[in-house]
C-alpha cells in the first residue's frame, strides 16, 4: 500500500493544464471573482463557527478551498441555465445568487431559511436562481441533473445544465447509466467533477482506478479536460468552452476540476488522513482567493479597496449570521405542509 | 471591540473538550483559516481555526485545560488598533454561558432531551389523513359503455393526456419500437414521435432519475418500468428524490410524475419477477399510490395520476391486462384518486381489497352467498391516500373485516387495514380482523408451490366465515 500512497502525495500538486495559463480577466472580473469568492468563504467560516456554538445542527460539509469552481463556471453562464449539486452546496447557493441570508437561515432551521427550515444543510432549492438543491445521495443529482438538460432538448431551448459531483461520487453507477443516456440523446449537461482528492476520507488513489476524471466518459464518447480548479481563470474558460459545446447540441461535457478541501469532509471529521503540511502547501501555492488578489494589486488596485470588498463581505455575511439565529423556527404547523402538492 | 473564540463543538453531540495546545501566542497576527490551538473531543484531536483576522489578544484558557465547556471564551483577537486590555473577559464569558445553555437543547438533536412545545403541539395538530375526495363523477345517463382491454384502456389514457399537454411524455424500456413489452404503449410512438415516446437503455436507476430531473424542470414523464420488480433499482431516485423533495424545498420544487407499469405475481415467472410492491411505496409519505382493479378505474385513474401535481405510483396488474371491461365512452373521464370503491353490498362482513386482489374477493363474495353471507367488497383503488372513511363505514355497518392482499402479510396493507379498523371502529366489531395474503415465502416457480403461495378464493371465503363464526 506504500506505493499506492506515493501517488496519493504526487497526486496532490498536479495540475496537467497548469501548462498553458489561462486568458487574463478584465479588472471587473477580476473584482467580481474576488467578491463572489469571498463571500462563499466568509460565509463558510461564519457557518464554521455557528456550528461550533451549536446553531447548526447535523453534517455541514464546508466548500472552503474550492471557491475558484463555482465562481468560474458561474461567469460562463447565462440566465435560465440549471445549477444542481450534492451536499457540499452552500458555494453552489451563493454563486447563483441566492441570499446568504437565507441559505443560513436554513442552516440553522429556521422559518426564514429557503425550505423554511425543513431541508437543512444538505437540501435546499432556489427556483428563481435555477439552483436544483441541494442533494444528500451522492451521485443522485448526477442523473437529476442529466434529466434538467432532458427538459431544456424537450423543450428546444439552448440552456445547459450543469451537474456538479465529486471524485466519490464519480464511482456510482448511476453516474454512468447517466453519461450513456446524455451522449446517446445529445443532451446539454456539463457535468462538473470537483476533485478534490478525498472522498470523505479516502483518497483517490485508493478509491479509483482510473484516477484521471476527465477520461471517465471516454466509453460514452463523451470529451472531457482537466481543469486547475484553484485558478477562477482557468474554470471560466473551462466552462465557456464546455458550456458553448452543449448550447452547440454537441451533447454533454466532463469538465474535472483539480481541487482541493481545506477543512475536513464534516465538521466532525478530524481529517487525519492527511498531513497539515499538504493542507498547507495547497493554502499557500494554490489559493484561489490570493490568486486573485494579488493579480489585483499587480493591476494597481489599492490594498485599501481590497479590504473595502472584505468589509462589504463581511456585513453580508454576519447579516445573516444575525438574521439565521434570530428569526423563528418554523411554526409547528409547518410539520403538515409541503407533502404533497 | 475584541472577537471572543469559543470553544468550539465539532460533532453534534460534544459539550466539552480538553484545550490541549495552544499554536499561537498572545500578540500573534491571526489570519481567518490558521490553526490556533488543538483541542481533543469525544472523538478525536481537532484544530481549531481561526474565522477572523487581527491578532491574538489574551488567552483565556490556559493549554492542558480539561472539560472546558463548549462555547466558553478560550482567548480574543483584536481587530486592528485595539490593545488587550480593552477585553472585557469576564463580561463576555457571562454572555457566552447564557448562550451556550440557549443553545444546547438546540444542539443535542435527542428529542428525548429536548421536548420541544413544537412536538407537542404538533402531536395535536390534526394529520392529514382524514381525507374526503370526490366522489367518482357521475357517468351520464345513456353513455355508451364500450368494452375495452385493460392494456387497451391505459394506452387510451396515456395518449388523450398526451394530446391535451404537450409536456406529457413517456420513458421506458420498449416503450416506442416494440410497442411496449406488455403491448401497453402501442401505437403511442407512431402518433407522437420519438421526442415524446422514448426508448431507454436497460437502465432503471439512471433513466429515473432522469425523470425526476425533467419533472423537477417542470415536464411531466410518465415512466415506465417493465416491471416494479426492475424498480428496486431507481427506488432510491423515487423515494429520496421524488417523494421528499417537495418538503425539502419547503415547498419550491416540485415533482409531477408518474411511475407505471405491472407489480406483484404474473404467472410462473419466480421469485425475483413476482413482487408486489403495494406495502412498500405506501408506506411514502410524499407519494400518492394507485392500484386499480377494474378497466374503467385504470382508464380514469391514470388520467388522474398524469395531472396530479405529485410524483404517483401507478401499480398495474399484468394478469388483468387482457382481460375486457366497459369503458365509458367520454372525452374527458377522470376520477378523483384517493376514493375506494363499494363494489358489491352486503350486511354481514366486509372484503377489502385491491388490483388482482379483488379478483379473489368477488369470487369470495359468490362463494359466501351461496350460504347466506352477504359480503360488501370494497375496492380501494388507491393506497395512499387511503379512503378510511369508506372503510370505516362499511365495518360500522358489517362488524366483521377481511383485508385481501397478494403481498405478504408483515407490515402489510392489510397489516395497515387492520390497525386503522381498530383504531376507529373498535366498538364496531365484533370479530377480530382477519387477513387474507401472500404466504411468507419468495414466490417459487413450480406451478402447484406458487399456487399455495398466492391467496386463493377458498382462503377468503374461510377467512370470511371464520369472522362470521361460522
Amino acid at each position: 500500500m506504500a506505493a499506492a500512497k506515493k501517488t496519493t502525495d504526487q497526486a496532490a500538486t498536479d495540475s496537467k493544464s497548469g501548462s498553458h495559463a489561462p486568458p487574463d480577466f478584465t479588472k471587473d472580473e477580476e473584482l467580481r471573482a474576488l467578491r463572489d469568492m469571498l463571500l462563499i468563504r466568509r460565509f463558510e467560516e461564519k457557518a464554521g463557527q455557528l456550528y461550533g456554538m451549536g446553531a447548526i445542527g447535523g453534517f455541514c460539509h464546508l466548500y472552503i478551498g474550492q471557491e475558484a469552481i463555482v465562481v468560474g463556471m458561474q461567469m460562463a453562464l447565462k440566465h435560465g441555465d440549471q445549477v444542481i449539486t450534492g451536499y457540499r452546496d452552500h458555494g453552489h447557493m451563493l454563486a447563483t445568487g441566492m441570499e446568504a441570508k437565507g441559505v443560513m437561515a436554513e442552516l440553522t432551521g429556521r422559518q426564514g431559511g429557503y425550505s423554511k427550515g425543513k431541508g437543512g444543510s444538505m437540501h435546499m432549492f432556489s427556483k428563481e436562481k435555477n439552483f436544483y438543491g441541494g442533494h444528500g445521495i451522492v451521485g443522485a443529482q448526477v442523473s437529476l441533473g442529466t434529466g434538467l438538460a432532458f427538459a431544456n432538448r424537450y423543450r428546444g431551448n439552448d440552456n445547459v445544465s450543469i451537474a456538479y459531483f465529486g471524485d466519490g461520487a464519480s464511482n456510482q453507477g448511476q453516474v454512468y447509466e447517466s453519461f450513456n443516456m446524455a451522449e446517446l440523446w445529445k443532451l446539454p449537461v456539463v457535468y462538473v467533477i470537483e476533485n478534490n482528492r478525498y472522498a470523505m476520507g479516502t483518497s483517490v488513489t485508493r478509491s479509483s482506478a482510473q484516477t484521471d476524471f476527465s477520461k471517465r466518459g471516454i466509453s460514452f464518447n463523451i470529451p472531457g479536460e482537466q481543469v486547475d480548479g484553484m485558478d477562477v481563470r482557468a474554470v471560466k474558460a473551462a466552462g465557456d468552452k464546455a458550456v458553448q459545446w452543449c448550447r452547440d447540441g454537441k451533447g454533454p461535457f466532463i469538465l474535472e476540476m483539480q481541487t482541493y478541501r481545506y477543512r475536513g469532509h464534516s465538521m466532525s471529521d478530524p481529517a487525519k488522513y492527511r498531513t497539515r503540511e499538504e493542507v498547507d502547501k495547497v493554502r499557500h501555492d494554490q489559493d484561489p482567493i490570493e490568486q486573485v488578489r494579488n493579480r489585483l494589486l499587480a493591476l494597481g488596485v489599492s490594498e485599501q479597496d481590497l479590504k473595502k470588498v472584505d468589509a462589504e463581505v463581511r456585513a453580508i455575511v454576519n447579516e445573516s449570521a444575525e438574521f439565521a439565529q434570530n428569526d423563528a423556527e418554523p411554526d409547528p404547523s409547518e410539520l403538515w405542509t409541503d407533502i404533497l402538492r | 471591540m475584541p472577537i471572543d473564540v469559543l470553544m468550539p463543538a465539532l460533532s453534534p453531540t460534544m459539550e466539552k473538550g480538553n484545550l490541549s495546545k495552544w499554536l499561537k501566542k498572545e500578540g500573534d497576527a491571526i489570519k481567518s483559516g490558521d490553526v490556533i490551538a488543538e483541542i481533543e473531543t469525544d472523538k478525536a484531536t481537532m484544530e481549531v481555526e481561526a474565522t477572523d483576522e487581527g491578532t491574538l489578544g489574551k488567552i483565556l484558557i490556559a493549554e492542558g485545560t480539561q472539560d472546558v465547556a463548549v462555547n466558553t471564551p478560550i482567548a480574543t483577537i483584536l481587530a486592528e488598533g485595539e490593545d488587550a486590555s480593552a477585553a472585557p473577559a469576564p463580561k463576555a464569558e457571562k454572555n457566552a454561558d447564557a448562550k451556550s445553555v440557549e443553545n444546547k437543547s438546540d444542539a443535542t438533536g435527542d428529542p428525548e432531551k429536548s421536548p420541544k412545545s413544537s412536538d407537542i403541539k404538533a402531536e395535536s395538530h390534526p394529520s392529514p389523513r382524514k381525507d374526503t375526495p370526490e366522489p367518482d363523477p357521475e357517468v351520464p345517463e345513456g353513455t355508451e359503455m364500450v368494452m375495452t382491454t385493460l392494456r387497451e384502456a391505459l394506452r387510451d389514457a396515456m395518449a388523450e393526456e398526451m394530446r391535451r399537454d404537450p409536456d406529457v411524455f413517456i420513458m421506458g424500456e420498449e416503450v416506442a419500437e416494440y410497442q411496449g413489452a406488455y403491448k401497453v404503449t402501442q401505437g403511442l410512438l407512431q402518433e407522437f414521435g420519438d421526442r415524446r415516446v422514448i426508448d431507454t437503455p436497460i437502465t432503471e436507476h439512471g433513466f429515473a432519475g432522469v425523470g425526476v430531473g425533467a419533472a423537477m424542470a417542470g415536464l411531466k414523464p410518465i415512466v415506465e418500468f417493465m416491471t416494479f420488480n426492475f424498480a428496486m433499482q431507481a427506488i432510491d431516485q423515487i423515494i429520496n428524490s421524488a417523494a421528499k423533495t417537495l418538503y425539502m424545498s419547503g415547498g419550491q420544487m416540485g415533482c409531477p410524475i408518474v411511475f407505471r407499469g405491472p407489480n406483484g405475481a404474473a404467472s410462473r415467472v419466480a421469485a425475483q419477477h413476482s413482487q408486489d410492491y403495494s406495502a412498500w411505496y405506501s408506506q411514502v409519505p410524499g407519494l400518492k399510490v394507485i392500484a386499480p382493479y377494474s378497466v374503467a378505474d385504470y382508464k380514469g385513474l391514470l388520467k388522474a395520476a398524469i395531472r396530479d401535481p405529485n410524483p404517483v405510483i401507478f401499480l398495474e396488474h399484468e394478469m388483468l391486462y387482457g382481460v375486457s371491461g366497459p369503458v365509458p365512452k367520454l372525452d374527458d373521464y377522470v376520477l378523483p384518486i384517493g376514493k375506494a370503491r363499494v363494489v358489491r353490498t352486503g350486511a354481514h362482513v366486509t372484503i377489502i381489497s385491491w388490483s388482482h386482489g379483488m379478483t379473489y374477493a368477488l369470487k369470495a363474495a359468490d362463494e359466501l352467498a351461496k350460504d347466506g353471507i352477504e359480503a360488501e367488497v370494497i375496492d380501494l383503488r388507491t393506497l395512499r391516500p387511503l379512503d378510511t372513511e369508506t372503510i370505516l363505514n362499511s365495518v360500522k355497518k358489517t362488524g366483521r373485516a377481511v383485508a385481501v392482499e397478494e403481498g405478504w402479510q408483515q407490515n402489510g396493507v392489510g397489516a395497515e387495514l387492520s390497525a386503522r379498523i381498530m383504531e376507529g371502529a373498535f366498538d364496531y366489531l365484533d370479530a377480530p380482523v382477519a387477513r387474507v395474503s401472500g404466504k411468507d415465502v419468495p414466490m417459487p416457480y413450480a406451478a402447484n408451490l406458487e399456487k399455495l403461495a398466492l391467496p386463493s378464493v377458498a382462503d377468503v371465503v374461510a377467512a370470511a366465515k371464520a369472522v362470521c363464526y361460522r
